[in-house]
């Protein structure tokens, strides 16, 4: 089985580029089959089941971290396609914060980049752009040709390394030419004994057994202050 | 060898096998593309963009050769599109943005900022400066200088031009600033003098190439008619964009 990770930032075009993508492995003949990550509810798996007629599952996060109950999950969703039978999983993750990436050493990530989502976006967008080894550039439909150029400029500074395939998530086109890199990719869905490639924020804190107090005498744990004397915190 | 562009035909909407089974393409042609609202232009010249290799709802290939007779991929270099929108998305000032594009394209330097603006300027009719936000330009201004950012920072070999004639601007200096020096031209257009000015017409219905002519004697002779008429309504516009009132004289 294949296991690929698809990040990007909440309505980037993560499901609409999985469902082009995942209708030609399966136009090839390949069983296919999907988990999303999500936080507090997700129609994608629903989505994924009734447009493809694929198994497909969600988990949410709810009051635990997004990132920490992502990794926490990966044998578990990995091993969930195995049982299914399926040649391709696509793990759409979302609702991550930009702190992180989701993606794993040796196993293949995807990052999905909105064109509308502005000049800086690239900058911004941190680890799970940055270390990323496939970009996919949607909604290139609404911006101008110069735009898209200027954009995909700003993805390869902030990653060198990775290809970048604009997809129009609506029509599906680009998507032929992305499917055809992710039927070169490896065979890889052991996630056990794998590491991160960018570590996840610490959450011991007590806001994170639920405490919704807010002052000092309620805190504990890993807590980081403001301050003030640090050089970017003010305009210059 | 000279530049070579070809487009195979693929379906229409409705799933038929196009007429027009292909069309060629050589440095320094231009076509028109015409057909009712909704016929597939945009679509047409979305495809040839892409380099579309039938993965595109048209079903159409299209193959792009350079000067030395090689097949080009898809980038950026080969293809400059003006396509029907007439807003920036980008968040950005004239100068950011046309530096940063020209960066984007490897040709860093040379002022690019002042003589877009300089160039975008002659197409509408208040100036932008380097300064302007991106943003605020006026439909006219944004499209005039997505037209001066084509022609002198993309500078592509193929040029694929989406209806020139709206938002104002000065059309057929547009349409010259955009084509010339052994560009490809595609030009889709509702307008009857760009259309006959194209040595070839590719007539669109239904999503699909329908015809394929090329311009007779007697269109071209309707050609000069009709941009007598075109000229009388340009200076017309003039006029009345400059707060004057129509005389009768006007037509003598
Ligand atoms: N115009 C245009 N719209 C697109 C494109 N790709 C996606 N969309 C639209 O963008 C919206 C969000 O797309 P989704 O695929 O649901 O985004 P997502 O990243 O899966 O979103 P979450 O799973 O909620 O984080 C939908 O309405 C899509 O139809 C594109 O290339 N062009
Ligand atoms: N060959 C085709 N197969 C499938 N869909 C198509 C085809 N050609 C065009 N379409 C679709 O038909 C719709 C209208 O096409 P398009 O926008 O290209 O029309 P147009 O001629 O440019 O219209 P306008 O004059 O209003 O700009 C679009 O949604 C387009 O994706
Ligand atoms: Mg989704
Ligand atoms: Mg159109
Ligand atoms: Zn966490």
């Amino acid at each position: 089985m294949k296991a690929l990770i698809v990040a990007g930032p909440p309505s980037a075009g993560k499901t609409a580029v999985i469902l082009h993508v995942a209708r030609r492995l399966l136009a090839a003949g390949d069983k296919v089959a999907a988990v999303k990550f999500d936080t507090r509810s997700s129609l994608d798996p629903e989505l994924y089941a009734s447009s493809l007629g694929i198994p497909a599952i969600g988990g949410l996060s709810d009051y635990l971290c997004p990132d920490h109950y992502f990794i926490s999950n990966m044998e578990e969703a990995l091993e969930w396609g195995k049982s299914r039978g399926a040649d391709c999983l696509f793990i759409e993750t979302a609702g991550l914060c930009l702190r992180c990436a989701p993606h794993i050493e040796g196993l293949p990530a995807v990052t999905v980049v909105d064109s509308l989502s502005g000049l800086h976006a690239p900058q911004k967008m941190g680890p799970m752009l940055a270390l990323t080894d496939i970009v996919v550039l949607t909604k290139g439909d609404l911006v101008s040709q110069a735009e898209r150029e200027v954009i995909s400029f700003g993805i390869h500074a902030a990653n060198p390394r990775a290809r970048i395939h604009p997809v129009n998530g609506l029509l599906g086109t680009g998507s032929l030419g992305l499917s055809g890199e992710l039927r070169q990719l490896p065979e890889l869905d052991e996630a056990a004994e794998r590491k991160l490639r960018h570590d996840m924020p610490a959450a011991i804190c007590s806001y994170c057994t639920g405490e919704r107090r807010i002052g000092r005498r309620y805190q504990s744990g890993n807590v980081e202050k403001l301050r003030p004397e640090s050089p970017h915190a003010e305009p210059a | 060898m000279l530049n070579r562009l070809e487009i195979a035909g693929g379906a229409d909407r409705a799933g038929r096998p196009e007429e027009i089974r292909g069309i060629a393409l050589k440095a320094g042609e231009s076509l028109a593309v015409a057909g009712p609202t909704g016929s597939g232009k945009s679509e047409f010249l979305a495809d040839i963009e892409q380099l579309a290799a039938g993965d595109t709802p048209s079903g159409r290939i299209v193959s792009y050769r350079n000067a030395k007779g090689e097949m080009a991929g898809r980038s950026p270099a080969i293809v400059a599109t003006l396509s029907q929108r007439t807003n920036f998305i980008m968040d950005a000032r004239v100068e950011e943005f046309a530096a940063l594009h020209a960066a984007s394209l490897g040709k860093p330097g040379r002022d690019w900022a002042q003589r877009t603006a300089d160039l975008a300027n002659t197409l509408c009719g208040e100036p932008m400066t380097p300064e302007s936000p991106l943003q605020r330009l006026s439909g006219g201004q944004a499209r005039a200088l997505m037209i001066a950012d084509i022609a002198l920072i993309s500078d592509a070999p193929v040029v694929l031009i989406d209806e020139v004639e709206n938002a104002g601007i000065d059309k057929h200096l547009a349409v010259s600033v955009l084509t010339g020096h052994g560009k490809i031209a595609v030009i889709a257009t509702h307008d009857p003098v760009l259309i006959l000015s194209s040595p070839r017409r590719l007539i669109m219905a239904e999503g699909g190439m329908r015809r394929l002519l090329a311009a007779a004697g007697e269109d071209r002779r309707c050609l000069d008619r009709l941009a007598g008429y075109d000229a009388a309504l340009l200076r017309a516009r003039d006029i009345l964009r400059r707060g004057e009132e129509m005389r009768e004289e006007f037509f003598r």
